[in-house]
């Protein structure tokens, strides 16, 4: 993406800009926490250097064997609807992004986290961590076994519900397309209602975060099959002195 | 090809320790061998009433001693520290704190044949926050920073909320606070 040209001087190959209303705004009222975790001034504009265009690969220690299957990973199987999550992570000009680190994290199928902090009313599951991590290989693709996560309350505003959501988190080629996501399921009854879904104002952007069900993936009497492809800021076209 | 438009953020929410930090926490970002000055860097995260933020995760990456970042698309011609990593990721304990051991960075290429001032880059993640901010941290009183063509895009009496303060009375140890709001709210950058 950049290439010496003398001693002193490199040139840089910036990424493309988000269109506007494809990501969500700071803050966005109906999400309540985000009001004071919102900066009030306006960010400043960064051309792209060596700093923003590179970045970690995969940070930590090895990958290990049940990391990509949240169902194999304690004595006993979880409870819950058995899933099967697959895709491509892609990059904004349709390259595969191989070899980066794709980290997820889920409520049980009761829609109750593994964290101290959640106070659901709904029982843990002695057999389900909810944690995975897996990096893509050379087309991009990655798989993911675990559980359909349950819908769960929240507190932010009277009756809250989120909708079925698995957390993705994607290193990328460089430290701006960094991404955290939430992956959620199709027909969801609960996305009219969710301000964290409803934050994205771009339709087509918006759908981005829903997988689609996926016969192909789903395997005959084990599980169902969901395809979820994650597309992440790319280089831009023409490189320039920098 | 079209473009293809990408994935939107969402936020970390309150449970992202357990996929983030708590089985891979990554306070290292440049081991005890590393070559150059090493620093322990503890930061802390407040909102816009300055209250502690005890559900935030920061993310750094940075060059090593000589500048060069352990990446591919470090166009460099000098070898990486393989003592240092780039990459550190912790969440706040309940006061908002976590802290980093590093090393100071080395000046980095910038725009038009300019050398940047030491810095790391950072990431800031939080339930509360839709997607992540970028901001910078530089070291307070280093002569680079007068020089350093992002600083110089930010205003004068703005710089400040950018600057990592040496700790009188722990040497080695710098301190950057991440204000999201408010007053002295940290500049953050659209990158």
């Amino acid at each position: 993406m950049s290439q010496v040209t003398n001693e002193r001087s490199i040139i840089i190959k910036p990424y493309q800009r988000h269109t506007p209303g494809t990501q969500p705004p700071m803050p966005y009222e109906p999400y309540k926490s985000t009001v004071r975790r919102s900066p009030s001034k306006p960010l400043i504009f960064l051309p792209h250097t060596l700093s923003e265009v590179t970045g970690p690969v995969y940070g930590h220690d090895p990958i290990a064997e049940t990391d990509n299957d949240l169902t194999r990973q304690h004595k006993g199987e979880p409870l819950g609807e058995r899933i099967i999550v697959t895709g491509r992570v892609l990059d904004s000009n349709g390259r595969p992004v191989p070899n980066t680190l794709v980290e997820i994290w889920q409520a049980n199928a009761a829609g109750r986290y593994l964290h101290q902090k959640d106070q659901h009313p709904a029982p843990l599951d002695p057999n389900f961590s909810g944690a995975g991590r897996t990096l893509t290989d050379e087309n991009g693709a990655y798989r993911f076994v675990t559980i359909k996560p349950g819908a769960y309350p929240w507190f932010n505003h009277y009756n809250a519900w989120r909708p079925q959501h698995i957390h993705f988190s994607i290193f990328g080629t460089a430290f701006l397309s960094r991404l955290v996501t939430q992956m959620y399921f199709p027909g969801d009854p609960l996305f009219d209602y969710d301000p964290i879904y409803q934050s994205i104002p771009d339709e087509k952007a918006r759908q981005r975060m829903v997988s689609k069900f996926d016969l192909e993936t789903t395997q005959p009497q084990w599980a169902l099959g969901y395809k979820f492809d994650i597309v992440l800021r790319g280089p831009e076209a023409t490189p320039f002195e920098a | 090809m079209d473009d293809l438009i990408p994935t939107p953020s969402q936020t970390v929410g309150p449970y992202f320790r357990i996929g983030l930090t708590w089985k891979h926490p990554s306070p290292v970002v440049a081991g005890p061998q590393a070559k150059g000055e090493h620093v322990r860097l503890k930061c802390r995260v407040t909102d816009g009433d300055g209250a502690p933020i005890n559900d935030a995760m920061l993310e750094i990456w940075q060059a090593d001693a000589d500048g060069k970042y352990n990446h591919l698309d470090d166009p460099q011609q000098k070898a990486v520290d393989p003592e240092c990593r780039g990459f550190g990721r912790m969440g706040t304990d309940e006061d908002g704190r976590c802290e980093f051991q590093t090393v100071k960075p080395g000046r980095v290429p910038g725009p038009n044949g300019t050398q940047q001032a030491p810095h790391l880059n950072l990431g800031v993640y939080a339930r509360g926050m839709l997607k992540q901010l970028f901001t910078r941290i530089y070291f307070a009183g280093d002569p680079a920073n007068a020089e350093d063509s992002v600083l110089a895009l930010v205003p004068a009496e703005r710089r400040d909320t950018l600057m990592a303060k040496p700790d009188p009375a722990e040497p080695g140890t710098w301190r950057f606070d991440v204000r999201l709001q408010g007053e002295q709210e940290t500049v953050f950058f659209d990158i």
